[in-house]
């Protein structure tokens, strides 16, 4: 059974066909041609899907295609202005909070989300919020500082900048 | 202008952050088909004929292939890179593995059939339909007991399950310090399996262009000129010339994408059946029964000890399982990773090991990060701590009585390697001084009173990285050379692309690498680029594992920089009118010594590139230099981790309420990416250590943790922050001084753990605990040893 959809992704209006077991992340993947959004495992634990819909992080593993027509849909293309990183995508740079870079965006699409709802979060808090995500590389300690100094920054604070300067 | 030593920020990372990332399936190309890869469920069945008619008549299906077609097709097994010979002196049982079962499968998720069609979900649909007709027979899961008389036969070729016997060490030199001994001290234990979980399941993506005859693989790996190589001359037949292999970005190895897989074959072989290119992408439960596995020993370990408590001898014997198959570098692992490792920081004269490695209807087992090193460190250090109780020592003044001091390098160990540089007990100093070693058991006592068991453990590692000199580890039973390569090509107007046989898989060799030739050159890090990852691109090389890119790949680059340097003089010599010998590089600049008169690289580039005024019968024009670097020796990076736990004495539940780390990685080019490696090594040992272990039903032989609801993969609260320091002793022999670190935490978190718990658990008369310790193992435990307390 096939339907078309219809949906604002990053911003600008879409549409598709899709089937109905067309998952979103599918359709964001292999239709949109949005790889950013990442597929790591197939029961919904690792987090590497994670976007927004209507402004809150959904994981797009556990989303049907045709259950996110008539929404709103930010992914990791999404987030950076032009060629200016987000506040968030920058701390996450400055702290080395990724290395292959494939949990990454569920990473910064759930950061948002968090921030979003504390904006002053203890190390603790960010810990717990990042059950729902899965990072092999980075033993979390920078995922961690990255979140708050990203946070720091969406607060109109200086980031704290642990790791020092690079000579030129 | 010296970038070296400081933490640039990775130039990797704005493609990454931005969704801008090209991993392999994220690839698609024009007229594409998908394959669904149909696997066995059974653990060990004879097939008696497979029907794939009804699937090859389903919607949307091109093709459906057998073993028995591939086979037909002159298709050859997967090959083994590395030959062990037993204490016999025969060679290893080398049974053949086929890329599609043909007459019998091995374990559940040997690969039966695949079914290539329009779509995965057209596959997946046709893949039911086809009809295997499965003879189930007994099947030998547990690596002990299938050594045993009478166990199920995995392969015809191994006879008892046997691949090997093998030993290292002068056994009539420890026998005969044992019988000297004061004190031995004996232990049983296991080092728990492990699934690698790189976050990126594994995908390929074959492609055939008949107008050229060229095969081109787009596939998940740490080394795609290795597989160029294993899978065009022992699979597929297929000339180097006329085969590509591309490794874009790839989302994490630890080991298990150095490996040639079947799915490689499969879909490059399909490619050129349909003549359209054929892509899998494996789901994550297909990575938990196809990745290969880590680790999985079984161990029974002696140590002899002095009256003083200086270790006189120590005896080793190890069942390791190798699952059905030989993967690629498997029977490296439980031999010269591991028997070469068990003399650790440590002066222990006398040391023999012994290795029965055993064939299992489990997926095949191969190198995992760190790779035999954590499981020799594991061995070592949990009895070093239980001699430290058995004597009552206090388990760091034990290992300082040991330790190779500092002025004995060289150092010969008797297990074979000789160690050039290190500074054992500063390490440990260093992180028992970060830890607060001396004022544990006030802590301990605070704890208590909260009802929690608090521990300390100490774990000193070495390991053997920079892999590795060729003609030694020939000699050992390698079938390749481990040298690297690397190209520098300074274009006509200065920028410079570096083309390196190394991957970088999460590393960041793209800033790495760029330091040093931004440092070396005298230029901007973004005048540089590197490139990896091509066969059509880079020079033949060996690809990254084993922590080797940047004392291997790294020398290898400084070497062709040393090249390009040699011909810039001679350039510059000509533009200056100068004599060669008094032309200096320095700052970017080639200056007649003495003079301000110089020229830039930039306009020897241009000069070698536009040589209307040069030396040309002398010299060659253009400034692009390729080196071969072949390492002296292995690098030995060391360290001293200290790890602290509490566990709730009525629940079990643990935390890692402190861990330090100090190590010794030689020179460091960028601290912040070398923090970043010991971080996730850490993860993965403390993982190893507390939470991972993969289990097969002994019975069935199907695997009981094939998903993420089963297997625990280390979450962001089961970890601390993480104390990290170094102490620095140079590598002797090579040019940058570089040791390596990509494996280090891996390797010393699990026992540093251990110990730890154990130590905490102390007071009720615990020895020793098998990996994982998880809660319900610790609570299991507290209540087995509490029990004689409350019935007295």
């Amino acid at each position: 059974m096939q339907k078309t959809v219809s949906l604002t992704v990053n911003g600008k209006p879409v549409s598709a066909t899709v089937e109905g077991r067309t998952l979103l992340v599918q359709l964001l993947r292999e239709q949109l041609g949005l790889t950013g959004t990442h597929v790591g495992c197939d029961t919904s634990q690792c987090g590497a899907c994670v976007v927004h819909v209507d402004g809150e992080a959904v994981k797009a593993c556990t989303l049907l295609a045709v259950q996110a027509d008539g929404h709103s849909v930010l992914t990791i293309e999404g987030v950076a202005t032009g060629d200016t990183l987000h506040p968030m995508q920058e701390a996450f740079r400055n702290n080395h909070a990724l290395q292959c870079g494939f949990c990454t965006p569920g990473m910064v699409m759930s950061a948002l989300d968090l921030v979003k709802n504390n904006p002053n979060p203890t190390e603790r808090e960010i810990r717990e919020y990042l059950e729902g995500n899965l990072c092999r590389c980075t033993g979390y300690h920078n995922i961690v500082l990255a979140i708050a100094e990203g946070a720091a920054v969406m607060r109109g604070e200086p980031a704290p900048n642990v790791y020092g300067t690079a000579a030129e | 202008m010296a970038t070296i030593g400081t933490p640039v920020r990775r130039r990797e990372d704005f493609r990454f952050l931005t969704g801008g990332g090209t991993y392999t399936d994220d690839i698609n190309r024009p007229g594409q088909l998908y394959a669904y890869i149909l696997r066995s469920q059974h653990a060990h069945a004879r097939i008696g004929g497979i029907d794939t008619a009804p699937a090859q008549r389903s919607s949307g299906v091109v093709a459906v292939y057998t073993g028995q077609d591939m086979t037909a097709d002159g298709v050859g097994g997967l090959p083994c890179g590395w030959q062990i010979h037993s204490k016999d002196g025969s060679p290893m049982a080398e049974p053949p593995h086929p890329v599609l079962a043909v007459d019998r499968v091995r374990y559940v998720g040997d690969p039966v059939a695949v079914v290539i069609a329009d779509t995965l979900a057209l596959a997946r649909d046709a893949a039911e339909l086809v009809n295997v007709n499965y003879a189930e027979e007994p099947a030998a899961i547990d690596p002990v007991a299938a050594l045993q008389p009478g166990a199920p036969q995995v392969n015809s070729e191994a006879s008892g399950n046997l691949c090997y016997d093998w030993q290292l060490g002068d056994l009539a030199a420890v026998e005969s310090a044992f019988a000297k001994a004061t004190r031995i001290v004996r232990l049983d234990l296991a080092n728990n399996r492990l699934v690698p979980n790189a976050m990126e399941p594994r995908a390929a993506i074959g492609e055939f262009n008949r107008a050229t005859g060229e095969y081109t693989l787009y596939t998940t790996s740490q080394n795609p000129h290795v597989i160029r190589l294993l899978m065009g001359a022992f699979v597929l037949h297929i000339p180097e010339a006329r085969l590509r292999v591309v490794a874009p970005d790839v989302g994490g190895g630890f080991g298990s994408k150095i490996y040639h897989y079947p799915e490689e074959a499969i879909v490059t072989w399909a490619a050129g059946k349909v003549h359209r290119p054929v892509k899998w992408t494996a789901e994550r439960s297909e990575s938990f029964i196809s990745d290969a596995h880590g680790r999985d020993h079984v161990t029974h370990v002696e140590l002899a000890l002095d009256a003083q408590g200086k270790f006189l001898a120590l005896k080793v014997s190890t069942v390791a399982n190798l699952g059905a198959y030989l993967s690629t570098f498997a029977p490296a692992i439980p031999t010269y990773l591991y028997g070469t490792l068990l003399a650790g920081t440590y002066t222990t004269p006398a040391i023999y090991c012994e290795t029965k490695a055993v064939f299992t209807n489990t997926v095949p087992i191969d190198a995992y990060r760190g790779a035999g090193r954590p499981e020799a460190t594991f061995v070592l250090e949990r009895i070093v701590d239980l001699a430290a109780d058995e004597i009552g020592m206090d388990p760091a003044e034990l290992r300082r009585r040991n330790f190779i001091p500092k002025d004995a390098y060289p150092y010969q160990t008797p297990v074979a390697l000789q160690y050039d540089s290190g500074d054992y007990a500063a390490t440990l100093e260093l992180a028992l001084k970060a830890a607060d070693y001396q004022g544990f058991e006030s802590r301990r006592r605070e704890a208590m009173g909260r009802g929690k068991l608090r521990g300390i453990g100490i774990a000193t590692y070495i390991e053997a990285c920079g892999i590795a000199p060729s003609a030694v580890v020939g000699s050992l039973g390698a079938r390749a050379g481990l040298y690297e390569s690397a190209e520098v090509r300074v274009h006509p107007t200065g920028s410079v692309s570096v083309l390196t046989g190394t991957h970088s898989h999460g590393q960041g060799h793209e800033t790495t690498f760029s330091q040093l030739v931004a440092d070396t050159f005298g230029i901007p890090i973004d005048n540089v680029e590197i490139v990896h990852g091509d066969t059509d691109k880079i020079p033949y090389g060996m690809g990254t594992y084993g922590s080797r890119s940047i004392a291997v790949g790294g020398t290898a680059i400084v070497k062709a920089m040393d090249k390009v340097i040699a011909k810039g003089r001679k350039i510059a010599a000509h533009l200056l009118e100068a004599a060669e010998a008094d032309v200096e590089f320095k700052d970017g600049k080639f200056t007649v010594a003495g003079t301000d008169r110089s020229r830039t690289l930039g306009e020897v580039a241009l000069t070698a590139y536009v040589p209307h005024n040069y030396p040309i019968d002398e010299l060659e024009p253009g400034l692009d230099e390729t080196a071969f670097y072949d390492p002296k020796n292995f690098t030995f990076p060391s360290g001293a981790y200290i790890a602290e736990v509490e566990i709730d004495l009525e629940t079990g539940q643990v935390a890692v309420v402190n861990f330090t780390a100090s190590d010794d990685f030689g020179r460091i080019i960028n601290p912040l990416i070398v923090a970043g490696q010991v971080h996730g090594g850490l993860a993965q040992g403390i993982g190893q250590a507390l939470l991972e272990g993969c289990v097969y039903d002994k019975a069935s032989g199907q695997l009981l943790t094939g998903s993420y609801n089963d297997y625990a993969m280390p979450r962001a609260d089961d970890l601390p922050t993480f104390a990290l320091s170094t102490n620095t002793t140079l590598c002797t022999h090579n040019p940058l001084g570089v040791k390596g670190c990509g494996e280090a935490g891996a390797i010393g978190a699990p026992a540093a753990i251990t110990n730890a718990l154990v130590d905490a658990l102390k007071p009720l008369g615990v020895r020793h605990l098998d990996m994982p310790a998880t809660s319900e193992k610790l609570w299991r435990t507290i209540q087995q040893h509490r029990a004689p307390i409350a019935a007295e």
